[in-house]
């Protein structure tokens, strides 16, 4: 049933179908109301889970990570300084490869503190080893929440479902709701190998000496890698049960005879796909939507490019003394492909700053006249800048 | 073990091989008198196979989990320093969820209870998860190499609080974790050594018992980081009962219930004494004979607010300290 919904209610249903049995969190914004509205579903019988209420978002991820450990499927959410505080229990939770899912309602990184929407959480935690998605609506969001927890249980990793702070969270969109019935059908009762028995007794996080540290990252980087696959499986499965896909790994659309690509994550694709048809005059563009930031689909990242003169990739954070994070690591997979297109990196919307439709023909423009750029902030004043900081 | 034959063996041979649960078994790669490998030993027996453990960093995570080997026998599960008692709090969570009857155990050093980890303990003791949170107290960081921790006794020498011209060890006073843990009001809470077993095992089991959260400090002596003989482990940590620098208590919503009794209380530099961290307190210096005031006016303090000091001695002492006296006299 198709209904208009905010964007946290919507993924709080998407989570309350996957009927996790733990959930644990605290309070940031925007993340809160996906959390109130677990809450409520709680408190009216709706859902049948346990809610631990922490002190902290350490806490909230270790206190799912002990839960999930004890055989139960388990669910949190958190923001910017939270996922900043969460780092290192994200690293632990993936490392002892501990089946989770967690939303990241994408927020900027203080300081300067700054309650709007950017990127810079999720890409500060992209080496933790989580499988990282990114929703460009929420229709996307609801469905990959429910793709991440089948996802998750199959591979025996944790998945952070990115979606944009406000952009989406507090946003009303029509969104097609799955039934109870249709993602019981979808997502198998939670079942985790080596979860804590005392009828078997098992020890986990065991101290690793050099003799064996290597071969564990390097079954951590494969299974990873694999998970490639379970991410496409996981989309085709749950589009042939309802018909919505929300394109694997990556997925693009345009003219095949366009000669400009501009690479995007999050909910800026869609204000891209809107400028492009409140412009038509501008030269013929192809739309890159990269969906899963890790594993990094380098691959399909080469094939979409094929046949590009220019590649824009816009990016809603930055490594401040080296430049963008998409930006160097598409540069990478695409020089290994003979004729590469030109990459213009640029980091756009940071701290909520808006980006209007009107930003499409300007970044078209902006290739055109100035030749590659390596990486620049697009909707830079300089004229709100300190002389001597320019 | 050669099976035990009741038709062959002596009743004392019998005894010897009665098959008792060890939660943490033989193999792990404690020092020689290591007084926290002996209190996991003790509370893992009274605690049983029905229990999940989550174990903070720190020297019990690391002697007995070195891959590919483990020394537990039950359910054991390490995530990081600060967190034991928020990941036992999801545990908690999943098995009531799950309906499973399985008890859930936190384990921290005190740098783990004390310091990093106190935050997310006094979470967990404030939603009353039904956790029995068990420190063991070696007072300091001793995985690291022995530096001070809020845990570590004024006056005592660390690698991070050393002895000089200019300083006599540790310059603040050891946190009083038991009055933080009070606070809480929760359902039990007791201080325990490894020098008076059956104690700590009845302390374990009560708190296992009690539905809510219970605490349970362990006293554990760390020959290395104390500077005394492997071999005197249980001395050193009975002498702290017997001198009053570490009462054994009972709480209950974090009112004093219970406190062994001291019949005969024994000078502080008794237990100093056989300990290198406290060697500089016993030289020919004022500020030494100052310190050592200090700490016996500590003991003495303890003795005063949880009224240690036995009214007279009975028939039915042993040295003294053996007995605990619970709502006055009905278990003396």
């Amino acid at each position: 049933m198709r209904e208009a919904i905010e964007g946290s209610a919507a993924i709080a249903q998407a989570v309350a179908f996957c009927r996790p049995q733990v959930i644990a969190a605290y309070p940031i914004t925007p993340q809160t109301h996906i959390v109130e509205n677990l809450a409520k579903f709680i408190a009216e019988g709706r859902l049948s889970a346990e809610l631990v209420s922490v002190e902290s978002e350490f806490s909230a991820a270790s206190a799912v990570l002990g839960a999930a450990v004890s055989g139960s499927r388990a669910y949190t959410a958190s923001s910017a300084q939270g996922i900043l505080l969460m780092t290192e229990v994200l690293y632990n939770i993936a490392g002892l490869r501990i089946p989770l899912v967690l939303t990241c309602a994408n927020r900027a990184v203080g300081a300067p503190v700054s309650a709007w929407n950017d990127q810079q959480d999720s890409m500060a935690v992209r080496d933790a080893g989580w499988i990282q998605l990114y929703c460009a609506d929420n229709q996307e969001a609801v469905d990959t929440t429910i793709q991440a927890f089948r996802i998750a249980e199959r591979t025996e990793l944790p998945v952070m479902v990115c979606v944009d702070g406000y952009a989406l969270t507090h946003t009303l969109e029509p969104i097609e709701l799955p039934t109870q019935e249709l993602v019981d059908s979808f997502l198998p009762p939670y079942h985790f190998a080596r979860s804590l028995d005392p009828r078997n007794p098992i020890s986990i996080g065991n101290l690793v000496t050099p003799e064996y540290y290597t071969e564990a990252r390097y079954v951590h980087h494969r299974a990873l890698e694999r998970a490639a696959d379970e991410i496409v499986a996981a989309d085709r499965a749950w589009a042939e049960i309802c018909g919505r896909e929300c394109g694997g790994l990556l997925a693009f659309e345009g003219p095949n005879d366009a000669r400009v690509g501009i690479l995007t994550l999050g909910s800026v694709f869609g204000t891209l796909a809107d400028a492009r048809e409140e412009y038509p005059g501008i030269p013929r563009v192809k739309l890159i939507k990269l969906r899963a930031m890790r594993p990094f689909p380098i691959v399909a990242i080469q094939r979409a490019c094929h046949g590009l003169d220019d590649l824009i990739v816009l990016e809603r954070a930055l490594s401040p003394g080296a430049g963008g994070i998409v930006g160097a690591e598409v540069r990478a997979a695409l020089s290994e492909i003979p004729t590469p297109p030109r990459v213009h990196n640029f980091a756009v919307g940071l701290g909520g700053r808006d980006m209007p439709l009107s930003i499409l023909p300007r970044l078209l423009e902006t290739i055109r006249t100035s030749g590659p750029t390596r990486f620049n902030f697009f909707d830079l004043e300089l004229n709100k800048v300190a002389e001597e900081d320019r | 073990m050669p099976r035990a034959s009741a038709k062959t063996d002596s009743l004392a041979e019998l005894q010897r091989r009665q098959p008792a649960f060890r939660g943490l078994d033989t193999g792990h790669l404690a020092c020689q008198g290591c007084g926290q490998a002996l209190g996991a030993r003790l509370v893992t027996e009274a605690i049983g196979p029905d229990v999940l453990i989550a174990n903070a960093t720190g020297c019990l995570e690391v002697f007995t989990t070195a891959w590919p080997r483990t020394a537990w026998r039950v359910p054991w599960f390490h995530s990081l320093f600060e967190n034991a008692a928020a990941v036992a709090s999801g545990m908690e969570a999943a098995l009531k969820r799950q309906g499973r009857p399985t008890k859930v155990v936190a384990m921290g050093g005190d740098g783990g209870t004390f310091d990093i980890g106190l935050q997310s303990l006094s979470g967990m003791l404030e939603r009353n998860h039904n956790v029995l949170y068990v420190c063991f107290d070696n007072e300091g960081y001793m995985n690291t190499g022995a530096q001070r921790s809020s845990s570590t006794p004024h006056a005592a020498m660390t690698t991070t609080s050393p002895i000089g011209k200019e300083r006599m060890g540790k310059r603040h006073l050891k946190k009083d974790i038991l009055s933080i843990i009070a606070a809480h009001h929760i359902p039990y809470a007791a201080t325990a050594t490894v020098a008076y077993p059956s104690d700590l095992r009845q302390k374990v089991r009560r708190g296992l018992e009690i539905e809510g959260a219970a605490f349970v400090l362990v006293h554990s002596p760390c020959p290395l980081g104390w500077g005394h003989d492997g071999a005197l482990s249980i001395e050193v940590a009975r002498l702290a009962v017997q001198t009053g620098v570490l009462p054994l208590i009972e709480m209950e919503r974090g009112e004093v219930i219970a406190a062994m009794q001291l019949r005969t209380v024994r000078p502080v530099s008794d237990y100093l004494k056989l300990q290198g961290r406290f060697r500089h307190l016993f030289q020919n210096d004022p500020h030494a004979l100052e310190e050592l005031e200090h700490l016996q006016a500590l003991a003495n303090h303890n003795i005063e607010v949880y009224g240690l000091r036995a009214e007279s001695p009975t028939a039915s002492d042993s040295e003294g300290a053996d007995t605990v006296r619970r709502g006055g006299l009905r278990y003396a």
